[in-house]
């Protein structure tokens, strides 16, 4: 438990009356409190707070998820720790994203973000991750992402249920007139043993609100959960399987126009000239406006479908002003090269070993690989879009974000706007990975909706657009050596790593007036927070910008350094001349380690490691440790004719607590997927200073085909509760990787692994 | 002035005003407010647009509407009333979405499939179901298809 964490996380439990008289239970804020995004369905005279549930007069349960729905299930898990504590079923609660509101903000996004690996204790770590809440608070982060909605939610949003059911009880028993030892709850409905009379929620909604709130938090223990722990069925399953009209690209408004972008090839390059007679000559076909913003500039169509908009977009002939002078990948492998011959950065973790430790391993004991990864997109199923309209004072936007609270800085700024009169309303997505925590769809169609006022305008990007207009997972090199000794030690690791910082990246085009300050631990995400026994470790940052936009990607820096360290541990167990297994669990004895052993022990198991295998097949192992959660995975392969069958994965995962464990198996599937998928042939590659992929005919994903057989265990060592939607991609590729070294001998050391080997 | 192109559309017979090279989704969702269909691609690569036309599986994306011979069955199209296709409900029971974006399309890829093929095996379902999943839940795909094979078989 955080130490700072104690008294800047207290907040106050609160009552408020919902519409028509109902009740409203959420959080009043320590220091300043946020104004209350509810605040029209509250009456006067209360303390701003945010409501996390809501119960009106007609028995509507409402529980307010304000985490953006990506497919991780989130809404159900969130309304989930709310049903528990209340009493009610899932089937019975309404669940709403709720409004962008600051007060809705996520400490436990940014509480990972600090310099220090999940497993360290001391005070310092333990300070850092409190401050850093801090800082998530005032920079008003409603944002989804960092695996981190569950870890934030888990006591507010039960403590929530629990007031409510709290006040709920108290009312009952001055309606019954009798004691609450008397009544029992159930399915939203309290009952008299006595008199076997019964009252809604909704029936005492009022008396409740006007019942002082529970000085003390006695929430229910996990042996008498009902609903958590449990699998659940997603709250928007139905939607899910009708075609329902959920995502951002469904929105449909009165007299609303169609529009898309054509934008510069990325920020940096300005639009120069155009001409946009061939466009309006297309049917349909309305306008060209200028975009000029803070994450790049082009151009819009409107029109009044979609296609035409899209036919309009491609007659466009434009001119960009490109001063940038890297313009393929080659030049930004180079600078990446050079990168790794100049001082390090800043390093992170490590054992404090003299330097002359690491430059001084015997040759015959060395152990070295040069590791790469590329540019890769997120390429969700749903391209960019948002619908914005421009109503005289206000802007609204309609879309599927991952932080509507940076839509609405963002675009506040652009208008120069109060942020209060930007209302970001959070559609489902269709897909997330990371993309949707930039603002750049959404501020586009702001611009376009200038033009087109009053009438709202929805701007959908062609796939095309999407892929060539991502902020990508930013390409690097790892240079990792080792010394390993006659007995088979690991006795020194030497990780340095050259690549983009995302933070750098990213802050200029959302917070323009906040400079980044400190390493970006990004850059050595998945390296040097690795549970690891060895003597000497030394992990250093190489940063060079490459004038390419980079953002947040599934896992992030655990999708590039995963791959890395992994791929290394194995050549460390073969230089040993020790088994993988064997050789991780031989460098994983500190006590802190055992969920990391443990994950190991139980994958090894499941997956017959050891085991002989025909000719041609081979299996792979590894362990990341990120988001909170140990992760252990086997890759088993078939390689016929030079070509790779990826043909099962046995997973374990560790995340401490787990909610809801047929959606945490389902987030390991998706993420081991997810990740197999960049090795299958995923690569965004420049060339004249453009991305070279379009569509999916050239970055594409795993196919059905393709797809392996995958079973998944889940643990609860960890004494930490860590998150669900990224970890299960770190381990995927160097266990892949690892695995056609055990089927062919051949060591891959480049993402992606079709550059090297064929796969079905 | 576009011309008028009858459409049958979910059993119901229309006449849209349009563009003949218009691609159908684009007819579906953008004129006819029909949003079960999605844009993934515009280049039948992904198949997140997948309608029926005379129970085939076609991908809208690059089918002109001007061109569409047949009727047209979308997602919204496929459940009688308040009861689900048997291929929905078999999604349902194995809670096979987690974005959903995709969902619509691989479920009118399975219907097709199973219309032409009710007991498919593992392999036939690899080769008729080349819809990309981004979220990766193909293995439920699969166990939800031959669910739903029983079930119609039944």
């Amino acid at each position: 438990m955080s130490r700072l964490g104690k008294y800047t996380r207290r907040a106050f439990l609160g009552l408020g009356v919902a519409a028509a008289g109902g009740l409203a239970v959420g959080f009043y804020f320590y220091q300043k409190p946020y104004a209350n995004p509810l605040d029209a369905k509250k009456a006067e005279g209360e303390t701003p707070f945010n409501p996390y549930v809501m119960i009106d007069e007609d028995n509507t349960i409402t529980i307010i998820a304000p985490r953006a729905e990506m497919g991780q299930g989130v809404h159900t898990t969130l309304a989930a720790l709310v049903a528990e504590e209340l009493e009610v079923p899932l089937e019975q609660v309404v669940v709403e994203h709720g409004p962008s509101s600051p007060a809705y903000f996520n400490a436990a996004m940014l509480e990972e973000s600090t310099p220090f690996p999940f497993y360290d204790e001391s005070v310092l770590a333990e300070l850092a991750r409190g401050s850093m809440k801090i800082v998530a608070k005032f920079l008003g982060l409603n944002m989804t992402g960092g695996s981190s909605s569950t870890t934030d939610a888990f006591v507010k949003m039960r403590e929530a249920g629990y007031a409510a059911k709290f006040v709920l009880l108290k009312a009952a028993a001055e309606h019954f007139g009798t004691s609450e030892d008397n009544l029992t709850l159930a399915d939203g409905t309290i009952t008299d043993k006595a008199s076997g009379k019964s009252v809604t929620y909704g029936e005492l909604a009022s008396k409740a609100a006007a019942v002082s709130p529970p000085s003390e938090m006695k929430l229910k223990k996990a042996s008498d959960w009902k609903i958590l722990g449990k699998t659940q069925k997603r709250v928007e399953l139905k939607d899910k399987v009708t075609g329902g009209r959920i995502f951002g690209i469904d929105v449909q408004l009165p007299d609303m126009l169609y529009g898309t972008v054509r934008m510069a090839p990325r920020k940096g390059v300005s639009l120069k000239n155009y001409d946009k007679t061939a466009t309006l000559a297309i049917p349909g076909v309305k306008d060209v406006v200028e975009i000029r913003t803070i994450t790049g500039e082009g151009l819009g169509v409107i029109a009044d479908n979609t296609w035409a908009a899209f036919k309009g977009a491609e007659a466009l002939e434009v001119e960009w002003d490109d001063p940038l002078s890297l313009q393929n990948s080659d030049q930004m492998w180079s600078v990446l090269e050079n990168a790794l011959t100049q001082e390090a950065t800043f390093e992170l973790g490590g054992t404090g070993s003299d330097a002359e430790v690491f430059t001084s391993i015997p040759e015959s004991e060395a152990v070295s690989a040069q590791y790469r990864a590329p540019f890769l997109a997120h390429a969700t199923m749903e391209p960019m879009n948002a619908t914005a309209q421009h109503d005289g004072s206000t802007i609204r936007v309609w879309t599927g974000t991952q932080a509507p609270g940076l839509i609405q800085s963002v675009v506040s700024s652009h208008f120069d706007m109060d942020s209060a009169d930007i209302n970001v309303t959070t559609t489902r997505l269709g897909g997330g990975f990371g993309r949707r925590l930039e603002v750049d769809f959404a501020l586009y169609a702001a611009v376009i909706a200038k033009a087109t006022a009053p009438n709202p305008v929805k701007v959908t990007w062609t796939r095309e657009e999407d892929t060539q207009h991502d902020t990508y997972r930013p390409m690097a090199i790892g240079e990792f050596k080792g010394q390993v000794t006659p007995d088979g030690t690991l006795k020194t690791m030497d990780m340095q790593v050259a690549s983009p910082s995302i933070i750098q990246s990213v802050m200029p085009r959302i917070f323009p007036g906040i400079s980044p300050m400190g390493p970006d631990n990004t850059v050595l995400d998945g390296a040097f927070n690795q549970p690891l026994d060895v003597e000497n470790i030394r992990c250093q940052a190489h940063v060079a910008d490459l004038q390419v936009p980079i953002g947040f990607w599934r896992s992030v820096g655990n999708s590039v350094n995963g791959f890395f360290h992994e791929s290394f541990m194995d050549e460390a167990a073969h230089k040993a001349g020790k088994d993988p297994l064997e050789f991780r669990l031989a460098h994983l004895t500190s006590d802190e380690f055992r969920p990391a052993r443990e994950a190991l022990k139980r994958v090894a198991e499941m997956s017959g490691w050891g085991t002989p295998l025909p000719a041609g097949k081979g299996r792979g192992i590894a362990h990341v440790l990120s988001f909170g959660t140990w992760t252990a995975q086997v890759v088993q392969v078939d390689v016929t004719d030079n070509t790779v069958t990826i043909e099962e994965v046995w997973a374990v995962a560790d995340p401490g607590i787990v909610l809801d464990p047929g959606m945490f198996k389902d987030q390991i599937m998706s993420g081991i997927n997810f990740g197999l998928s960049q090795a299958l042939g995923q690569e965004i590659t420049w060339a004249d200073g453009k991305v070279e992929q379009a569509n999916f005919d050239t970055f594409d994903a795993m196919r059905m085909y393709q797809a392996p057989k995958i079973t998944i265990e889940l643990l609860e060592n960890s004494p930490r509760m860590g998150g669900a939607g990224e970890p299960g991609t770190p381990p995927s590729t160097p266990a892949l990787a690892n695995a056609i070294f055990a089927a062919t001998g051949k060591r891959i050391r480049q993402m992606p692994l079709s550059n090297e080997i064929d796969f079905i | 002035m576009y011309p008028k192109i009858p459409l049958t559309v979910n059993g119901q017979k229309q006449e849209i005003e349009a563009d003949p090279e218009m691609p159908l989704l684009w007819a579906l969702r953008d004129i006819m407010d029909i949003k079960g269909p999605k844009f993934g691609c515009g280049i039948a690569a992904c198949g997140a647009c997948t309608v029926l036309i005379d129970g085939e599986a076609v991908r809208s994306c690059s089918q002109p509407v001007g061109e569409v011979e047949g009727e047209i069955t979308t997602i919204e199209g496929i459940s009688q009333g308040d009861e689900l296709h048997a291929v929905q409900q078999a999604w349902m029971k194995h809670s096979v979405p987690q974005c959903g974006y995709c969902q619509s399309g691989q479920i009118m890829a399975a219907v097709a499939l199973l219309e032409e093929n009710p007991d498919p095996t593992d392999e036939d379902i690899s080769d008729a179901m080349t819809n990309l999943c981004r979220c990766g839940t193909y293995p439920k795909i699969k166990a939800a298809i031959k669910d739903a094979a029983q079930t119609l078989g039944a």
